[in-house]
Parts: C-alpha cells; sequence; structure tokens
C-alpha cells in the first residue's frame, strides 16, 4: 500500500486546520484547529516512517506530541487568565496594545 | 486500505464540523473523533505505540483538558459573527482552498514507490525499536522534552494562580455589611424570597408574589435572568390574585397537602375542574 492517500489526508486535514485558525474567533476553537494541523503533521510523519522502514518518523511524532502536550497546557492557562481577566473568550477582544 | 478508505470520510467530515459547529463543546467533540480516527490510521500504519499514545495522551489528556477549560470559561461562549477586518473571512477561505490544491496536487506529484514496511524495524517490538532510538540517537532531544514539560507545568501554575489582593471575608463581616447597607440605604437585612411559592406554581423559574399580587423579581435566581429562562406570572395567578385580597377566590385548590395539588395524592382528585388545575400545578412542578 503506498503512502500517498495518507499524505493527501493529512494534507486535507492541515488545510481545514489551517482555516479554522484564520476564521474562528474563540481563542479555545482556534486552539484546537492548531491541534488539529499538529496531528495531520504526525499523520505524514507516522506515513513517511513507514515507508521509508524505519523508526525514525515515528520518534518525531512522539516529540510532536510532548510538545504539543505542553503547549496546550500553557496556552490554555493564557486562555483562562485573559478570559478571567477580560470576561471573554475571542481572539478580537484581546487587542490592548493596538491602541 | 480499506480502514484508510472508511476513516478518511469521517475524520475530513469531522474536521469541517470543527470549521462550522456553532459551539465550543461540539468542536471539541468532533476533533476527539478525528483523533481516535487518527489513532487507528497509526495502528494500521504499524505504529501501535503512537496509537495507544494518540488515545491516551491526546484523547484522554488534552481533550479532557480542552473540555475543562471549556466548562470553566463557560459552553455557551460561542463564536461572535463581527468581522473585524473586512472580507477576511473570504479571503481566509480562498487562501485555504488554495493552500489544500497546492499541498494535494504537490503531494500527488510526488511518487513515493512502494513502501518499504516496518516489518524490519519492528521486528524487536515497536516499543523497544523507538526506545533504542529514543535513548541513542535522539537522547538530547529526549532530556530537553523534560525540560519543556517541566517548564509548562510551572508555566501554567504561575499563569493559573490568582494573588488574592483583599482580605478574604468572613461570614461575620458579611453580617456587618449587610447590617451597615440595611442603616446607610434600606437594603433588606434578610435572605432573598423564596420563587415562586403559592399553590399552582412553584417552579424555581417563577418568581414569587408580593402581597399586593405584583411578581418579586428577586426571588428567580440570577442565572436564570441571565439565560432568559425566567418565566412570567401565569395568567391564572393573576386572576387568582385579583381575588386574594378579599379572600373570595373562586378557584379551588386541589390536593389535602399544604401545597395544594402538587403534594395530595393523585387518586383523590375529584374529576371535575379541579383535575384541570391540578394537572396544571403538575406540569410547572415537574419542568422545574
Amino acid at each position: 500500500m503506498s503512502g500517498s492517500p495518507f499524505l493527501i489526508l493529512s494534507a486535507l486535514l492541515f488545510t481545514i486546520g489551517c482555516v479554522g485558525v484564520l476564521t474562528r474567533r474563540n481563542a479555545i476553537v482556534v486552539f484546537m484547529c492548531v491541534e488539529l494541523m499538529l496531528n495531520a503533521s504526525n499523520l505524514a510523519l507516522v506515513t513517511f516512517a513507514r515507508v521509508n522502514g524505519n523508526l525514525d518518523g515515528q520518534v518525531a511524532a512522539f516529540f510532536v506530541m510532548v510538545v504539543a502536550a505542553a503547549e496546550v497546557v500553557v496556552g490554555l492557562a493564557i486562555i483562562m487568565t485573559i478570559f478571567r481577566t477580560r470576561r471573554s473568550a475571542s481572539v478580537d477582544d484581546a487587542s490592548l496594545l493596538k491602541y | 486500505m480499506v480502514a484508510f478508505w472508511i476513516l478518511s470520510p469521517i475524520m475530513v467530515i469531522a474536521a469541517l464540523g470543527i470549521l462550522f459547529a456553532r459551539k465550543a463543546v461540539h468542536a471539541a467533540l468532533l476533533l476527539a473523533v478525528v483523533m481516535i480516527c487518527l489513532a487507528l490510521l497509526y495502528a494500521v500504519q504499524e505504529a501501535p505505540f503512537l496509537f495507544v499514545v494518540q488515545i491516551i495522551v491526546y484523547t484522554g489528556a488534552i481533550l479532557m483538558l480542552f473540555l475543562f477549560v471549556l466548562m470553566l470559561v463557560g459552553v455557551d461562549a460561542s463564536d461572535s459573527i463581527v468581522e473585524t477586518i473586512k472580507g477576511q473571512r473570504l479571503m481566509a477561505i480562498v487562501a485555504g482552498v488554495f493552500l489544500g490544491l497546492l499541498l494535494v496536487v504537490g503531494v500527488g506529484q510526488v511518487s513515493l514507490g512502494s513502501a518499504a514496511g516496518l516489518r524490519a524495524a519492528n521486528r524487536g517490538g515497536n516499543v523497544q525499536g523507538l526506545a533504542q532510538l529514543l535513548f541513542s540517537r535522539y537522547i538530547f532531544a529526549f532530556e530537553a522534552t523534560s525540560a519543556l514539560l517541566i517548564t509548562a507545568a510551572i508555566g501554567a501554575m504561575v499563569l493559573a494562580h490568582r494573588e488574592r489582593l483583599s482580605p478574604k471575608l468572613t461570614q461575620a463581616d458579611r453580617a456587618a455589611q449587610r447590617m451597615r447597607d440595611y442603616a446607610s440605604h434600606g437594603v433588606h437585612p434578610g435572605p432573598l424570597p423564596s420563587p415562586g411559592v403559592y399553590a399552582r406554581h412553584n417552579a424555581v423559574d417563577t418568581p414569587a408574589l408580593l402581597p399586593d399580587g405584583s411578581p418579586a423579581d428577586i426571588s428567580v435566581s440570577r442565572v436564570l435572568t441571565i439565560r432568559g429562562t425566567t418565566r412570567s406570572t401565569p395568567a391564572d395567578v393573576d386572576l387568582l390574585t385579583g381575588e386574594i385580597g378579599d379572600g373570595t377566590s373562586n378557584l379551588p385548590i386541589s390536593g389535602s397537602g399544604p401545597r395544594g395539588g402538587i403534594d395530595g395524592d393523585p387518586s383523590e382528585r375529584t374529576p371535575h375542574g379541579e383535575d384541570r388545575t391540578a394537572r396544571h400545578a403538575h406540569e410547572h412542578g415537574e419542568e422545574a
């Protein structure tokens, strides 16, 4: 079984996540779309590992997962802090630096 | 390959659902669908360790974290429709379509050949093979990961910690404050009236009646008022309260309990007009 269909699926998921980041306003949903993009890249890494016949791609995917876990923890804490001070989880409301 | 063709449409549809879901909770659940399907695809692609890690770490831990934060931020926190940059949404969709076309066409052009497969690499076990790589070639990255995790944990603690700016109010402080409010501008010092305590409608979303028959708005929970689910005083109560003053209400109250038909024995109900009002009261009581 060739790896190309997996890569195309991965590209589709990445694109959907990208559009989600650009269009959604809720910070948590934006964050979920970032996770979707990370997962799509993981799928590509695992596919490359199988195509090349070694485990390096799986190790890279594992590292991506670890970094994503750390990123989610800090990101959600930031969203919580912003929500606590501004009573809003919208990415448009955090625009104090603009003025 | 069968698994791929079954799972990939589900994943794409669920991912598109994240884009269009109005509520953030629905987006989180759709993301869970995508992640579990991804885990299955890892299993198909000879990565059993990543299959388990994907389910435990992503679906189990990260998504639960998302759901907890959604719970704290408010489940109803839905997206605003207002565009701060004009035409940004349309431009984003067009750019997304182009990016997708570019990626799909680009990936489609590449011929990967037949996959080598991981049978040789997984001979001693997938976990053992990964461990051998992690603790030899990638040892420094692995150590850096531990530093990253500790930093993230401390960062989350620092961000989530809240400094108490004013001393905590004790019960005695609150009582004294209530009496001061009463003395200065006559705020009622006692507890708030409880909602809907009269014979027919004792649901929590129905305001209590004041002695003059007007509804007491403070008797309904503030949360219900904000959500807009407060019920107005029902029409037959207006009928009743018009006659409360002189005690000549002609509407009979069925049942034998202290709250009329609500906690009375339903079998004791008389079959005439009382039955209707009692059923009415039951409906309102059960909706609460």
